[in-house]
């Protein structure tokens, strides 16, 4: 089956600097994807190149087998909403379904029409003058109604408040359970991504840190705390994603099928949010000594 | 595609066609009456005897519509850079200070498609809106230019703002805001460097280009006030003598006096206390020039003949023409691999 996205040594240079270093990375197709990461992990740069808009300064990256933007028939299978969900602010909305129509040969016109009206928005109206969440609900209609096999989205939800947020992931979830569209969505709003996606990829300096669907993640994560020990030193095959120690504890977030049956060890199960910051730990194994016990608790996993 | 670009122009397009509309009524209710009182003046000079009543036929005429005849002509020459400025730069600047670049690229329209369309489009408003301009003003201004006698068509000033170079400017103009908000993404820079380079571009031409684009005439004529060249003798002191280009239409490059040894002079040696060239009141200039043309002086002139009016007018339209097409050229191949 084709990724829906795959790069390999991937990298994008602005200037003197790096946005984007030796990126290996497979997406399959048929999932929700969440992209999370660190501010300057090269999520943005990421889906610019993977929608076409920038160019690669070294390595390849594919989309659906193709090479990104490379003709009108790869255009039409990528939808792509940029950072911010930028629209023509003196254009109506009812222009803008109309562009899309104009520029798109598989347009779903119907699809369009019907959440505009859904969603209460005046087809008249300047797109200047809609609020952010209609904005980002406008681009998020043009980037579905063009019917394409990928939809990526730079931090769609960014600007939004809670309820519009709700609101915009509801729409993208529902889309995608239509079948038959991947959606690529980077965020740093790990709730967000818990709520809609089903695989999860954590990118931290230009690496892939983790890339899997998110029910195998929770159930082969754990985070396992007993008496201080070094991380060489753990029961059974199990491969430790972050570590924090203080004078007598130590906590691990480990890899691993296995249960651990060592009963001087409290196993217990991870949310997603902790797992994604276990990941993006820069050092992935962090040892410290805290000799202060109340903030101790507090630094556990941080 | 063509729908998008004619839609985010349309409002330009309206405020252009306003513009021209008011134009060409201005100009079409001021053009019959200012031929007839040019016809009148011509006239009635001719009628007076020895031309009493006018020592230049067509200055009174010319002094009185001096202010609709510079307003007319600076806004020819103000209209490349209004293309450039407000059609040319914003044309991709805009979509990158607003982000909206990446959701017109996102579309299944190819960029090169995207940005042909829209060059083309505007483009070929740049091409009506200047020519249909230069062109009611080059049909009104002729008993102007004519009275004018001073300013032949062929100076830089009127060059520029009568026939077809105004569509060579306005297309030049064109493409270069559009190269420039490529390159510097943003609105207001865009803007304020396209009209710095047209503007420099608009003093360069005249000064450095088009004397040569096609060899001026030299020719070394005698100093006398009808000369070969047809051009008037203007003595500015004494002893310097200059011409000026008369009523020829002629566009003079240069004219510098020669001595009798053909080397050139800044002065000319002559006795201005008595003799033909002195303050003697009844003792016209053609005498001292006599006097001069006897002690060997000429003057060598450059220029190009009034002649040469169209051919200089193809020849730079061309020129900016081709230059427009390789900014454009520039563009489509930017747009491809952008930052």
């Amino acid at each position: 089956m084709t990724a829906a996205v795959r790069a390999d040594g991937l990298g994008k240079r602005y200037g003197r600097h790096w946005a984007l270093t030796d990126c290996a990375l497979e997406i399959p197709v048929g999932h929700v994807v969440g992209l999370v990461g660190p501010n300057g992990a090269g999520k943005t740069t990421l889906l610019g190149l993977a929608s076409g808009q920038l160019a690669p300064t070294t390595g390849d990256i594919t989309v659906l087998g193709d090479r990104p933007g490379a003709g009108p028939e790869q255009l039409a299978r990528v939808g792509f909403v940029a950072q911010g969900t930028p629209v023509y602010d003196r254009l109506s909305v009812a222009d803008h379904l109309r562009l899309g129509s104009r520029l798109n040969p598989g347009w779903d016109d119907a699809l369009a029409r019907r959440r505009v009206q859904r969603l209460g928005i005046d087809p008249g109206r300047p797109a200047g003058r809609l609020s952010a969440g209609q904005r980002a609900q406008l681009a998020l209609t043009m980037g579905l109604a063009k019917r394409p096999e990928l939809l990526l989205l730079d931090e769609p939800v960014a600007a939004l408040d809670p309820l519009a947020r709700r609101e915009f992931l509801q729409g993208l979830m529902e889309a995608a359970a239509e079948g038959g569209l991947t959606v690529v969505l980077s965020s740093h709003l790990v709730p967000d991504v818990e709520r809609v996606c089903d695989y999860l990829v954590v990118l931290v300096d230009s690496r892939v840190r983790v890339a899997a669907p998110v029910d195998d993640l929770l159930a082969t994560h754990h985070r396992i705390t007993g008496p201080r020990r070094d991380p060489a030193r753990l029961p059974g095959d199990r491969h430790v994603v972050s570590a924090s120690h203080t004078d007598r504890q130590s906590t691990f977030v480990v890899r691993g099928d296995a249960p651990v049956h060592d009963p001087t060890w409290i196993t217990g199960r991870i949310g997603l949010e902790d797992l994604v910051i276990a990941y993006m730990d820069p050092t992935s194994t962090t040892v410290r000594t805290e000799r202060d016990g109340h903030r101790t608790t507090l630094r556990v996993l941080r | 595609m063509i729908w998008l670009a004619w839609r985010q122009f349309r409002a330009s397009a309206a405020s252009a066609t306003a513009a021209l509309v008011l134009l060409a009524a201005a100009l079409a209710l001021t053009g019959p009456g200012l031929a007839e009182e040019y016809a009148t003046e011509l006239a009635a000079c001719a009628s007076v005897e020895g031309g009493g009543g006018c020592s230049v036929p067509g200055q009174r005429f010319f002094r009185d519509h001096r202010t609709a005849f510079f307003a007319v002509t600076g806004l020819v020459l103000a209209m490349p850079a209004l293309i450039g400025m407000f059609w040319g730069a914003p044309l991709v600047a805009r979509e990158f200070e607003a982000g909206t670049h990446a959701l017109v690229w996102s579309q299944s329209v190819t960029r090169t498609r995207w940005l042909a369309t829209r060059l083309g489009l505007v483009g070929l408003a740049a091409v009506t809106v200047a020519g249909l301009g230069s062109l009611l003003v080059t049909w009104w201004s002729p008993p102007l230019d004519t009275a004018a006698s001073t300013l032949s068509r062929m100076e830089p000033v009127l060059f520029a703002a009568r026939g077809v170079v105004p569509v060579g400017y306005a297309v030049l103009a064109l493409a270069l805001g559009v190269a420039v908000g490529m390159l510097v993404r943003r609105l207001l820079p865009a803007m304020a460097l396209t009209l710095a380079v047209l503007v420099a571009v608009q003093i360069a031409v005249p000064a450095l280009v088009r004397p040569s684009l096609l060899p001026p005439v030299r020719s070394t004529i005698e100093i006398s006030e009808t000369n070969a060249a047809g051009f008037r003798v203007a003595r500015v002191g004494p002893d310097r003598v200059t011409v000026d280009a008369g009523d020829t239409g002629a566009w003079l490059l240069s004219s510098r006096t020669v001595n009798a040894s053909g080397r050139v002079v800044g002065t000319v040696d002559v006795p201005t206390s008595t003799g033909p060239c002195g303050r003697s009141p009844e003792a016209g200039p053609g005498e001292c020039l006599a006097e001069m043309t006897r002690l060997g002086y000429r003057l060598q002139v450059t220029y190009h003949p009034a002649s040469r009016f169209w051919p200089l007018q193809w020849i730079e339209t061309g020129i900016h023409t081709l230059l427009a097409l390789g900014l454009a050229g520039f563009c489509l191949w930017r747009v491809r691999r952008p930052s």
